[in-house]
């Protein structure tokens, strides 16, 4: 069976599992990652990946600035705010 | 190559540059400096959800100018990808960035080495850059007693980031370094590059190894380089710090310091083991870019000279001095400037010494107190005297109008009443004169109140015509011309 | 006219109704309330609803019918909405507790789009979390029952909005679809349900599961519903770069036209599909009849092979999870979602207001998404996955060179009961085997209403077309439409 590193990847994504969460996806991901087994034998030698369902090149905008909406409107869900900023706890680097 | 304790430095470097755009890369809301805390946002920059990013072209076109510039091989398919990382001041816990297939690769950077002497050219290399890609900026934290603020303003800007190889071997040439890509991108209207306004941020990998061995040493990547000479008095820092370590016996870790430009040291951040795992992928919201080589030749056409080109071409077809000139192509604005001066007057070497003596001088009195060493001169414009003004001054010094002295006085009065130099000698009623009946007249009276000059003179003492001529530029009250005056003077010695 | 003589008509006869002046916006809307406030008790299928900002609308459109200035066909329609399209001042909950307070400052171009129709946009409909599941049981809000049998599954994740129409709560609705969300709860609940092709509908304001895959597309009683919907929300959209500069058709026009005076058209069976253990027989039955049905109008039927089609699930799930995780990342307690009460510094606001704001499904497809693009395993499952989604392409492109469109099951099965797959994901994923590929391709598709299996539950098939064919596809469904009257058939509420 495919080994998921439930701790690593939970970290990678932020998220805090509890003991359960982790033993519970840990089987399931296994078993769904042993399932995607599949593609590893597929022959996709002089293929070209899709990362679009369309092909389109050169969306492109002009450079033209619309005022924003300012920080009222940016700040209306936060979930703490002070000085039309947004308060977070501490931040430790 | 600077060796320092039988040790070699080596140093690359990551510049962010922000590019002087009206509107953010991927939505329309404006940038610029100095807005009120989160004024220029919208839902694309605050990351809402179901919001999505669309290009700038202006700031692709722009990045693409760079890499032109630069020598780069701009590739003909570019894309845009996710790079993930959380931290508050980035909306989307992803940066939209280049990762494969940046807008730009390879390329170089001119620099000039410190010379002999500080009139003497140095000697100049080509940095190599790995790439140039086009990503978008973060916010702004700012900490406080019990938490941290957050401004998105900044967020989303669009934000250049040129890497080099590990091509640097000393502070004094990311000096350099930094130095030129600062006037390029300045002098091409890429961006001001204000470190202090944050449009330009360093940051560097530096590692040190044994002189004549080639393995490069562990590196580490210093932050929080905030100017230009920051980054060299960081490096210098680490560098000894680095050699420090290994004369001790220690090894060096990867890692990532902190440079504390007050403190002047530098400061663990973090090690290789807490790395991140960016898990670039390529953004679905964004479709590639490709770039034609008619789209490539339109923006080449716009691009101005090279400083150090227009440099080298003002060295040799005009004969300026090498220290002129480098003041003069430090700023697109003052080789503007210049240009516009000698297409009205022809006399380069005068306007040149005009503009970097006398001007800047005026410029450093009126900005006074802030760093010229990053370039942040206030703007010629503010002093109100146009380029066909200084033009006009010098063409009445050459014609014999206005002395030397009198040009620096005419200077002043222009600036301080954004007259012209006709006006302002008028006004001021300085004009040398250049009546020769006038100046015959006084002349004679000056001889015959100094019989004893004339006679040394003409026995023979050239020097003593000085005493006679000290006599007329005080009773004119130095309006004489001296020139006239001392062809009028010979003329009736030598008649007797 | 009572409120449930209204219920079931479709929206392009109460416009009709409307238009004639025997029908009001207000009478119309007032039955729609009416009818919503007696059933979702029941059915759960809205969130919640603004009843006076309805009549509101309804008194605007009145008012503007009245003066002859009706912004469209549809203007007066009432249209409800899944939950992950935004709605200026409206709540966005997407069926999570990480938005459950999140109040959108933007409306969604479709909104938009709707809006200057004339369009009474009314109605949070319920969805799976974040759009990621198929039955509608992974919000945070509670499951919607299937109108035809309260203890099954409306399908999903536009569970909500499928079984709103359905139900008669809506005459009109939208979902989206990233891997069947749309055309998987149409079937389980008897109606049409539309994906268009990916780039038609801007999806500027649908908050993104897979971005790649996402499309909105409307629910609706019948083929013209359908075609009319479609009208109002093409376009190209300049803040959407993923959306196309394709020309829209009058499509409701495009239909009766292209049979009346177009070719009989060949579909296509692929043959795995069919090789399918996991087949009910009452939807295999159902299929025989439609294959039959199509015969007897002379169109032609033909075998094609989608030889790739059994790497489908695993490629969908990959991508969709990597992509999600992505789209994710940015519900993290800092600026507009739910925060932790018990984080002590920045980082620990990420892991517990994620740990907290995210129910169980959603949080195993990060960890799964996060996984396949993580160091050392993005070329084997996300890089792998796109080579072969090129593959799947391919096998379509092959497939419409022989046949117009091709015709499937929409689901193995009719609506399973609730509860009863929620706890194997994995046979949940399975669930998704012939919707996924049009979201792979990008291809438009269609379920069609074709019969019922025992128990009275509908059952369902599904046309894909070529890029950007929705007529072929809408001209399919309506020769069916024509000869069979499934469609007219309702659950008792
Ligand atoms: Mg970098
Ligand atoms: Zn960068």
């Amino acid at each position: 069976m495919e080994h998921i590193d439930i701790g690593y990847t939970a970290k990678l994504a932020r998220l805090e599992l509890s003991k359960d969460e982790q033993e519970l996806y840990s089987a399931q991901l296994g078993r769904i990652l042993e399932y995607f087994h599949v593609l590893s034998s597929v022959d996709t030698s002089g293929v070209e990946p899709t990362a679009h369902a369309n092909p389109l090149h050169n969306v492109l905008r002009e450079d033209v600035a619309v005022p924003g909406f300012g920080a009222g409107p940016a700040l209306a869900n936060a979930p703490q705010q002070r000085e039309d900023q947004v308060l977070v706890p501490r931040v430790i680097e | 190559m600077a060796s320092v304790d039988g040790y070699d430095a080596v140093i690359g470097l990551e510049v962010h540059v922000q590019l002087g755009t009206e509107s953010k890369m991927f939505t329309d809301a404006p940038y610029y400096f100095g807005a009120s805390p989160n004024e220029l946002t919208n839902p694309v920059v605050m990351g809402m959800p179901g919001t999505l990013p669309v290009l700038n072209k202006r700031a692709i076109e722009k990045t693409i100018q760079v890499g032109l510039m630069l020598g780069c091989e701009i590739p003909q398919v570019s894309k845009w990808d996710r790079k993930h990382y959380y931290y508050p001041d980035m909306p989307k816990n992803y940066q939209i960035s280049q990762y494969d297939q940046p807008l730009c690769l390879g390329g170089s950077v001119e620099i000039e080495l410190d010379g002999p002497s500080r009139n003497v050219m140095g000697e100049h290399r080509r940095v190599s850059l790995t790439r140039i890609h086009l990503e978008e900026d973060v916010g702004k934290l700012t900490h406080v007693a019990d938490g941290s603020l957050v401004d998105y303003n900044r967020a989303g800007a669009p934000l250049i980031e040129i890497v080099t190889e590990p091509d640097i071997f000393s502070p004094e040439e990311a000096f350099a370094f930094l130095t030129s890509l600062r006037n390029t991108l300045q002098n091409a209207g890429i961006s001001d590059c204000d470190m202090e306004k944050g449009q330009m941020r360093c940051d560097a990998n530096v590692s040190v190894k044994p002189v004549g061995t080639t393995k490069l040493g562990t590196k580490v990547e210093l932050k929080n380089l905030n100017s230009i000479s920051g980054v060299r008095n960081g490096l210098r820092y680490e560098i000894d710090r680095q050699i420090r370590e290994l004369k001790a016996g220690a090894t060096i870790v990867q890692q990532t310091r902190r440079w504390d430009a007050e403190a002047g040291v530098t400061s663990l951040m973090r090690t290789k083991e807490e790395a991140q795992d960016y898990r670039y992928f390529p953004d679905p919201d964004l479709m590639p870019v490709r770039i034609s080589e008619d789209w490539k030749s339109q923006l080449a056409e716009g691009l101005p000279e090279l400083p150090f080109d227009r440099q080298r071409r003002y060295m040799a077809d005009y004969s300026l001095p090498y220290t002129v000139t480098s003041v003069l192509c430090s700023n697109r604005q003052l080789s503007v400037f210049f240009e516009e001066a000698i297409r009205q007057h022809n006399n380069p070497l005068a306007i040149a010494n005009l503009i970097t003596n006398d001007l800047l001088r005026e410029l450093g009195a009126a900005s006074s107190g802030s760093e010229v060493e990053d370039g942040e001169r206030r703007s010629l414009d503010s002093l109100g005297v146009s380029a066909v003004g200084v033009a006009d001054l010098v063409a009445m010094v050459d014609k014999g109008v206005l002395s030397n002295q009198m040009a620096k006085e005419v200077l002043s009065g222009m600036i301080a009443t954004g007259q012209s130099a006709e006006a302002v000698a008028e006004a001021k009623g300085l004009r040398q004169s250049s009546d020769s009946g006038e100046i015959e007249a006084i002349c004679r009276q000056a001889m015959e109140e100094n019989p004893k000059a004339v006679q040394e003179f003409l026995a023979g003492n050239e020097k003593s015509i000085n005493a006679i001529k000290g006599r007329v530029m005080k009773a004119t009250q130095g309006k004489a011309n001296p020139t006239l005056v001392d062809q009028v003077l010979r003329k009736l010695l030598a008649s007797g | 006219m009572n409120q449930d003589s209204l219920a079931y008509l479709p929206a392009s006869k109460l416009a009709r109704l409307l238009a004639s002046g025997e029908l009001t916006s207000v009478e119309l809307s007032r039955s729609v309330l009416e009818r919503a406030e007696h059933l979702n008790a029941q059915v759960n299928a809205f969130l919640g609803w603004d009843g006076e900002d309805l009549m509101a609308q309804a008194e605007a459109s009145d008012k503007r019918r009245k003066a002859d200035k009706a912004l469209g066909f549809f203007d007066g329609i009432p249209v409800a909405l899944k939950n992950n399209i935004a709605v200026k001042g409206s709540l966005l909950t997407c069926g999570s507790r990480m938005l459950e307070n999140f109040v959108s400052p933007y409306d969604a171009t479709v909104v938009e789009r709707m809006k200057a129709a004339g369009m009474l946009v009314w109605g949070r409909l319920n969805m799976d979390e974040f759009a990621m599941g198929s039955s509608t049981e992974t919000s945070y809000f509670g499951s919607t029952a299937n109108p035809w049998d309260l203890t099954r599954t409306p399908g999903g994740s536009s569970g909500g909005s499928a079984a709103a129409l359905a139900a008669g709560m809506s005459p009109i609705t939208l979902g989206s679809d990233t891997g069947g969300s749309i055309r998987q709860p149409a079937a389980f609940c008897g109606i049409y349900g539309l994906k268009p092709t990916y780039g038609r509908v801007s999806r500027y304001g649908l908050v993104a599961f897979a971005s790649s895959l996402d499309q909105i597309g409307p629910f609706g009683h019948c083929v013209e519903d359908v075609a009319r919907m479609m009208e109002v929300l093409c376009g190209v959209d300049p803040k959407d770069s993923s959306s196309y500069p394709a020309p829209v058709s009058p499509f409701h026009a495009e239909l009766e036209l292209a049979l009346t005076g177009g070719r009989p058209m060949v579909l296509g069976l692929p043959v795995e599909y069919f090789k399918e253990d996991g087949l009910d027989p009452a939807v295999r039955r159902a299929m025989d009849e439609v294959v039959a049905y199509y015969k007897g109008i002379g169109w032609q039927i033909k075998d094609v092979s989608l030889p790739n089609s059994h790497l489908a699930v695993p490629t969908y799930y990959v991508i969709a999870t990597a992509e999600a995780s992505s789209n994710l990342a940015r519900f993290d307690g800092i600026r507009y979602t739910h925060r932790s009460e018990s984080a002590s510094d920045a980082v620990d606001v990420y892991f517990k207001s994620r740990g907290e704001g995210f129910g169980e499904e959603v949080k195993r497809r990060i960890i799964l998404g996060t996984f396949v693009l993580s160091s050392g395993y993005h070329d084997a499952y996300y890089l792998k996955a796109q080579l072969v989604r090129t593959l799947i392409r391919n096998d379509f492109s092959k497939a419409f060179g022989e046949v117009d469109l091709v015709l499937t099951p929409t689901t193995p099965s009719p609506a399973f009961v609730r509860g009863e797959r929620i706890t194997d994901p994995l046979q949940m994923y399975l669930n998704d085997i012939y919707t996924i590929c049009p979201n792979l391709t990008g291809l438009p598709a269609i379920s069609v209403p074709c019969g019922f299996a025992s128990q009275n539950l509908p059952v369902g098939f599904q046309l894909i077309a070529p890029h950007f064919e929705e007529v072929r596809l809408l001209t399919a469904a309506r020769a069916y439409e024509k000869g069979n009257d499934w469609h007219t058939r309702h659950p008792a509420l």
